[in-house]
């Protein structure tokens, strides 16, 4: 039987990818854990593996293809012994979702029980709208342990079908426990107005005075989920001065004394970005009540300080996320900073690296912002917004002295995070700044 | 002729061709339509269709019967008149075949008369037919194109296929049928010998066991209708020989004699032994052949396999723009195949959204003969071979309500679950009316449902199909009345 290698669903939120780069041709032999293709997604290109080993019968999807539904046929490996004229008898419908895995697919954990139990209810999405589904989708979910807020359905007007939930167990995502509230919004967004259609915009300026450019899938997501933040977040803002010398002065210090390594290259060579990362994180664990995230039945209290760092790049941005940022050395943090910001900048970045996080930094310092609010990207509750570090006038002792100042504000979710607390978290923040010694011990 | 362009030509007017045309044109595609002999195919003008007149002439005849048995007399005898039953059935195929003329020129569909060649990527001429038209032939519609060449960015093959022959046992249109010649008889033959028991061997086996002739059906297989569930075509099979139908299995018609007015078939059986039988007339329903000829197929380097198109999930061929779809394309040769196929490929190519490709595992199948077999999905020995960890409902005629009322108490409902997941995998059905019962657990398994939603479900009393959920619950050991 010829094998069905269909488009596979890289992360839980992926509905289409772009078929950048198809890196075998048809006659290829290729085994288990070749890259066979290369798929761009909403955030990322991320290579796709060979899970079968076989040859490569017919590419259907060729290459440069943009929008190709998850689970869509992309090709036909054909088994030993098979030939070209077998690919008919594969099963024509996306039947094989285990035959192109993303990267570390989990297996199911299937609870197997004697009599199946009951499908239950149709669930509803946290905002009390209807998530429609199949009973044989609710009953695979429940068995597979996935939430079904977190699958995307494919059948009529996106009803979650059995194949969405193959889907979702075979990439591993779902998982009940790990379900962002972040999706929540997803059917509220829906169903709010939305602005104004391509032709009424269009239709206000000239013909030929404009070119169209479509959007990408970076640029969709963008769009999507910050419309969403701010129709369903209550953003509030916090603004602080924090001065800099000390924190300048310890830097220097610091990279000065950075060990070389074989190359004579220092091995670690902070920025006063990476400084910022660890002082948030440090205030996190200091005020652990305003490191949270926002879901309709729940306070989501994380143990963990989970810093994203929005990274500018071609067409848009990208947030990698430094892991438990309050427990890391600031050569560490400095270090993964440097990697990811450069695997993001050639989109290389896996969902893992880019998804979740507890809270985050947007650093315009050097584009020589003074001050500006960023947009709380859930499931984060807050979002630190940096600017430029200046010489300004300062009084000190009833006296005019010049000091090296920043103005940060502090985006907060309002369900989650009051005034006085993120007036508590900004301090605590302020206090590693502008005592830097105290990031040390 | 300069001019003629198209978004989508298809070639063949047959269920699936038409079908496709009426969506593409619904879709606002510019779109024509090439017919070599009649507007409809074969389905509606000698399959399906007047098949189903013939057949319900038979049970007419079958009720009259039995008149007796439900407190009725009969003054003589009822016979069958064959001119008349066989112009009936013709009638219906005219009325339906016009009823597509009319659908064609409702949504502006031009008609190309003739036989259609792909010469290249975008291009077909078309030329007066090379095949003689099966007579009686309705009328040519009013206003088709003709001969010419003609450019589509699409081309959709849709020729369907053609009564396959054995070698040595050539139909001849005299002693030896095809589906053409059975479906109208001139005279009654008085005995007959049926090659083949799939569901155009075996609705004709039974039409004409009803018609008074003497029927063998010779089947190579095991059972009766080898794609269905063995225990279903058991049952069938002790009610068609019950009815006087003679059937041999495991057995193959190795040669043919022919006489001035009968043939002698030497019947093989699996142990070597040959018995020959003589009869009036011998039908060949050895099953069907793509009509991949003549087409340009080759040229374009359209890739077929045994005899069929190959394609993939929405009618792509090999070859960009060419497309195929229905018989041509493949297994299973049904109408309703071709034109969920169809549907599929047009609306693929016209970019809608959330198209899915066809799913071949919910296509249901309907057998006419008395009595008449339905399923859909996987037979229990299929999800057996396919490992599935399986439970099995079955609800007898004799303990329905309704089927002891209409006298027609000999049939089965049989269930198959994925016993994990509570997925409707398989239904299968012999009895009354069950043609007409089928669709609902089609409907039940497209939408996923599992054996909970079928058990909350109403059904209404007294009906033939309070048996689907009776079976539903004897698979669940929760049956009711049993």
């Amino acid at each position: 039987m010829p094998i069905n290698i269909t488009m596979p669903a890289l992360s839980p939120t992926m509905e289409e990818g772009n078929l950048a780069k198809w890196l075998v041709k048809e006659g290829d032999t290729v085994s288990a854990g070749d890259v066979i293709a290369e798929i761009e997604t909403d955030k990322a290109t991320m290579e796709v593996e060979a899970v079968d080993e076989g040859k490569v019968g017919k590419i259907v999807v060729p290459e440069g293809t943009n929008g190709v539904k998850v689970n869509e046929l992309i090709a036909v490996l054909l088994e030993d012994g098979e030939d070209a004229s077998a690919i008919g008898s594969a099963p024509a419908a996306p039947a094989a979702p285990e035959s192109a895995s993303a990267p570390a697919a989990e297996a199911p954990v299937a609870a197997a029980p004697a009599s199946a139990a009951p499908a239950g209810p149709a669930p509803k999405a946290a905002d009390g709208n209807r998530i429609f589904s199949s009973p044989l989708a609710r009953r695979l979910a429940q068995q597979g342990g996935l939430e079904l807020t977190a699958i995307s359905g494919s059948g009529p007007h996106g009803r979650i079908v059995k194949r969405d939930v193959e889907a979702a167990i075979a990439s591993g995502t779902g998982k009940a426990a790990a379900a962002p509230a972040a999706d929540a919004p997803k059917a509220a967004a829906s169903a709010m107005p939305s602005g104004p259609s391509s032709d009424q915009v269009l239709k206000l300026f000239e013909d030929g005075s404009y070119d169209l450019v479509p959007h990408d899938g970076m640029r969709k997501t963008i769009a999507k989920r910050l419309q969403e933040s701010k129709q369903t977040i209550p953003h509030f803002y916090v603004s602080v001065d924090c001065e800099l010398d000390a924190l300048l002065a310890l830097r220097a210090q610091l990279n000065g004394a950075a060990p070389k390594d074989g190359d004579g290259k220092p091995v670690y060579k902070l920025s006063v970005n990476d400084m910022t990362i660890k002082a948030l994180a440090l205030a996190l664990r200091d005020v652990p009540d305003a490191n949270v995230s926002w879901t309709d039945e729940n306070m989501v209290k994380h143990k963990h300080a989970d810093v994203g760092v929005a990274v500018s790049i071609p067409g848009g941005l990208i947030t990698p996320i430094i892991r438990s940022a309050e427990l890391k050395p600031l050569s560490v943090i400095s270090n993964e900073m440097k990697d990811m910001g450069a695997r993001a900048k050639a989109k290389k970045l896996k969902p893992e690296e880019y998804q979740g996080g507890t809270t985050a930094v947007s650093n315009m310092g050097m584009m020589g912002v003074k001050d500006f609010s960023a947009v709380v990207n859930p499931p984060h509750a807050t979002i630190l917004a940096v600017g430029a570090g200046e010489k300004r006038p300062v009084v000190k002792d009833d006296a005019l002295a010049i000091a090296t100042v920043m103005t940060v504000t502090l985006s907060t979710d309002h369900r989650c995070v009051d005034g006085a607390l993120g007036a508590e978290l900004l301090a605590a923040f302020k206090g590693y700044i502008q005592n830097p010694m105290s990031m040390l011990v | 002729m300069a001019g003629t362009s198209y978004d989508v030509i298809i070639v063949g007017s047959g269920p699936g061709g038409y079908v496709t045309a009426i969506r593409a044109a619904q879709l606002g595609l510019k779109t024509a339509i090439v017919e070599r002999e009649h507007l409809g195919g074969i389905c509606l003008n000698w399959g399906c269709i007047p098949t189903k007149a013939l057949l319900r002439s038979a049970e007419i005849l079958d009720h009259a019967n039995h008149a007796k048995s439900y407190g009725l007399t009969l003054e003589g005898k009822m016979t069958a008149d064959v001119k008349d039953v066989v112009a009936r059935s013709r009638g219906v195929s005219a009325r339906l075949n016009g009823g597509v003329g009319y659908l064609m020129k409702k949504n502006k569909i031009d008609v190309i008369w003739g036989e259609a060649k792909l010469t290249k990527p975008g291009e077909i001429v078309v030329v007066k037919s090379s095949k003689p038209a099966v007579q009686p032939q309705n009328p040519v519609p009013k206003g088709v194109l003709g001969e010419g060449t003609y450019a589509a960015k699409h081309i959709i093959v849709a020729t369907g296929a053609r009564p396959r022959a054995l070698p040595g046992i050539e139909p001849d249109g005299k002693l030896i049928w095809t589906y053409f010649e059975a479906m109208k008889p001139d005279v009654m033959p008085k005995s007959m010998v049926v090659m083949g028991s799939g569901a155009i061997g075996i609705e004709f086996a039974s039409f004409y066991v009803s018609m008074g002739v003497d029927v063998t059906v010779v089947e190579l297989m095991s059972q009766v209708m080898p794609v269905e569930d063995e225990e279903i075509s058991k049952i069938a099979r002790k009610a068609l020989e019950k009815r006087g139908m003679k059937i041999i299995t495991e057995a193959k018609v190795s040669k043919v004699d022919k006489a001035a007015n009968s043939i002698t078939a030497h019947v093989e059986t699996k142990d070597g032994k040959v018995q020959q039988i003589t009869a009036d007339r011998l039908i060949s329903a050895v099953g069907v052949q793509g009509n991949i000829e003549n087409l340009g197929l080759e040229a374009l380097g359209v890739k077929t396999d045994r005899g069929c198109v190959v394609i993939d999930g929405y009618g792509n061929t090999n070859v960009p723009g060419v497309y195929a779809i229905g018989d041509v394309s493949g297994p299973p040769m049904l109408a309703h195949k071709a034109e969920h196929e169809g549907v599929v490929c047009i609306e693929k190519i016209a970019g809608l959204p959330n198209v899915h490709a066809m799913d071949k595992s919910k296509i249901p199948g309907c057998t006419y003969c008395n009595p008449q077999v339905a399923s859909v999905g996987l037979t229990e020995a299929k999800a057996k071979a396919e490992g599935r960890d399986i439970r099995v409902g079955r609800y007898s005629f004799n303990a329905n309500g309704k089927a002891i009322a209409l006298g027609e108490d000999n049939g089965m409902i049989k269930t198959i679950f994925d016993k994990k997941t509570g997925e409707l995998i398989g239904a299968h059905m012999v009895g009354a009316e069950v043609t007409e019962l089928i669709q609902g657990f089609v409907v039940a398994m497209n939408l996923e449902t599992t054996e909970e939603e079928l058990m909350h479900t109403i059904f209404p009393h007294p009906t033939l199909s309070e048996m689907m959920k009776e079976s539903v619950l004897d698979a669940y050991g929760k049956v009711l009345n049993a």
